[in-house]
């Protein structure tokens, strides 16, 4: 199964002709992801007898038109808990760890009948942005293996851009989904916070994580996300709005549409060859029938210390719960209960984490709380503000997704400050809970280019329709990476 | 500095984590950059602005007080590290080795 020509929707009727069983796909992709992965490094646990089993079920209850994705294979990043599947968050305290429940949004995708293959990779805890702080393994981009993947993501990312998959879920509390969707040129996206839920979801920074689909084009994108969003008695802060069909209105009519540009975002921190792709998607835009104007999001430069600061801090209190006693590793030889949670968290949890815990325990300490977590809380307002502003006017919100093409393995791993400043174009999404839209928009020197849309809270079928209408004229996404010399 | 040695060490203790001292001129040099990063939030004027805590929807979200069946007992001791006889095995409180 060729998934570089394929989609959800041809798989779909391939499963319903009979042209192949889902056994047969799920075996597959199996055999695809062995060959393909041991360059890529992708996932960290594959789930085959178990993948296997579930299709068999499939085949023998039959599929109807209606289960669009029953019978096809999708790939889960490690963060998000399936039952009796090591679920690792690519942490060492977390080696062992076999959750005993699953998520709500695995729940949806077993009812939705979809075969979960295996558990992707990511920066530990989802804390990074090249998959480089995994205590497992490094993840190749699939377009050149010199490259990070982006993360925290890389893992589902990466899979899908090498063709192992056609769909992944992944995570995002400040860019994770549409950073790593960028550098591997494919579609990634961020739902309002609210929209999906986050039970079973292992908790970085709460008030800004949100699970959502990452595919090869935006027509999938929206069939996964209607299959994954909407309330949860899990998890209180979804909402209660019903779910559309995201995939009703993908016409490629944007006729009238209001786009605002950040002069913030297109300046000089951004690479030419960027600011570049993104003119020529204006352009597009404008031919579609799209009016697109500069607009201005001031404080949006204050996001990278503001989400540092709150997401730490939400972390560090998160990041409590590994102590060594109920679940996860232990350290051995220890003298008394202190030493139980002092030397497990030493030994389990890896540097940039222990760097974030200790960043979000001096900013909600007595003294600093102040000057860092309330300051940080207050600006965040101010951020949401800008956006609220725009909006008033616009409809949606257009900008590069990063502010460069995929950096080397190993370039920017040892300077915390440099990796956090990537984030500074996907993070003010995160702290006004809105959704965005990474998806393919050019190349350059071999690697992708990301463009961003940013819609109002809950106007995630408007993002779907300007994505979809710049993807019928453009045709980025049907361009693939070679893997290996098997394309 | 914005933060020294002395006062990474006790922002560690809060955290529960132990450095070794290598570790410890590593983390207080990072620590530092980021403080200084995060430091021009100052810059800010947000006199009177309100803190956002969260941006979902529900403020407050009420629930029937009713009781439903837990999870059993033996599933959720089924990642425990250590266990005997049903119950969570941990270390003494006490330092046993200090003793007086």
């Amino acid at each position: 199964m060729d998934y570089f020509k394929n989609d959800l929707s041809s798989l779909h009727a391939g499963l319903l002709n009979k042209d192949f069983s889902a056994q047969e796909l799920t075996a597959e992709t199996f055999e695809q992801i062995k060959a393909r992965d041991q360059k890529i490094e992708s996932f960290l646990t594959l789930n085959e007898q178990q993948a296997l089993a579930a299709a068999k079920k499939v085949d023998e209850k039959g599929i109807t038109d209606a289960d669009k994705l029953a019978g096809i294979p999708v790939g889960i990043k490690d963060n998000i808990v399936t039952k009796g599947l090591k679920t690792t968050a690519a942490s060492k305290i977390l080696g062992n760890f076999k959750p005993i429940y699953d998520a709500t949004v695995m729940e949806k995708l077993h009812a939705a009948k979809m075969i979960n293959v295996g558990k992707l990779n990511l920066d530990e805890f989802a804390m990074g942005g090249s998959t480089e702080n995994s205590a497992y393994k490094i993840t190749k981009n699939a377009w050149n293996q010199t490259k990070v993947p982006g993360g925290s993501s890389g893992g589902p990312a990466a899979a899908v851009a090498s063709g192992q998959l056609l769909a992944a879920l992944g995570t995002d509390t400040g860019g994770s989904i549409r950073q790593p969707a960028a550098f591997n040129g494919i579609v990634g996206v961020k739902p309002t916070y609210g929209r999906v839920s986050r039970y079973g979801v292992i908790a970085f920074g709460s008030s800004l994580d949100q699970v959502g689909p990452m595919t090869r084009s935006v027509k999938d994108n929206a069939l996964m996300l209607s299959a994954i969003a909407g309330h949860d008695k899990h998890d209180f802060t979804t909402s209660e709005r019903e779910v559309p069909d995201f995939t009703a209105k993908l016409d490629g009519d944007i006729k009238g549409m209001r786009i605002g540009v950040p002069k913030e975002f297109m300046d000089q921190g951004v690479a030419d060859d960027v600011r570049e792709a993104i003119k020529n998607a204006i352009k597009t835009y404008e031919k579609l029938g799209a009016t697109v104007e500069e607009v201005s999001l001031p404080y949006s430069k204050y996001g990278v210390p503001v989400y540092y600061i709150i997401a730490s801090s939400e972390a560090s209190s998160n990041l409590q719960r590994y102590d060594g006693i109920r679940y996860g590793f232990r350290a051995d030889d220890v003298k008394n209960l202190e030493d139980v949670y002092v030397r497990s968290r030493s030994e389990g949890f890896g540097d940039e984490v222990k760097r974030r815990i200790m960043l979000g325990t001096f900013s909600l300490s007595a003294g600093t709380y102040d000057a860092y977590f309330k300051k940080a809380a207050q600006v965040r307002t101010l951020i949401c503000q800008d956006f609220s502003n725009v909006f008033e006017n616009y409809d949606l919100i257009l900008a590069p997704t990063t502010t460069s093409t995929a950096f080397g393995i190993g370039e920017e791993i040892n300077d915390p400050v440099t990796m956090y400043m990537n984030d500074i174009l996907t993070i003010p999404v995160n702290l006004a809970g809105l959704p965005g839209m990474s998806l393919p928009a050019g190349f350059s020197n071999g690697l992708p280019i990301g463009m961003q849309l940013i819609a109002p809270q809950f106007g995630e079928e408007t993002m779907y329709r300007a994505g979809y209408a710049f993807e019928q004229a453009t045709d980025f996404y049907k361009e693939v990476p070679t893997i290996g010399g098997e394309n | 500095m914005a933060i020294t040695a002395d006062e990474v060490k006790h922002v560690a203790q809060l955290a529960k984590l132990e450095f070794t001292d290598a570790e410890l001129q590593m983390f207080a040099g990072q620590m530092d950059d980021i403080i200084k990063m995060v430091q021009q939030l100052s810059k800010v004027d947000t006199t009177g602005v309100p803190v956002t805590s969260t941006v979902a929807e529900a403020k407050n979200v009420m629930r029937e007080d009713k009781a439903i069946k837990g999870t059993e007992r033996e599933t959720l001791m089924h990642n425990v590290p250590q266990k005997d006889r049903g119950f969570v095995k941990v270390p003494a409180i006490i330092d046993e080795s200090e003793e007086g």
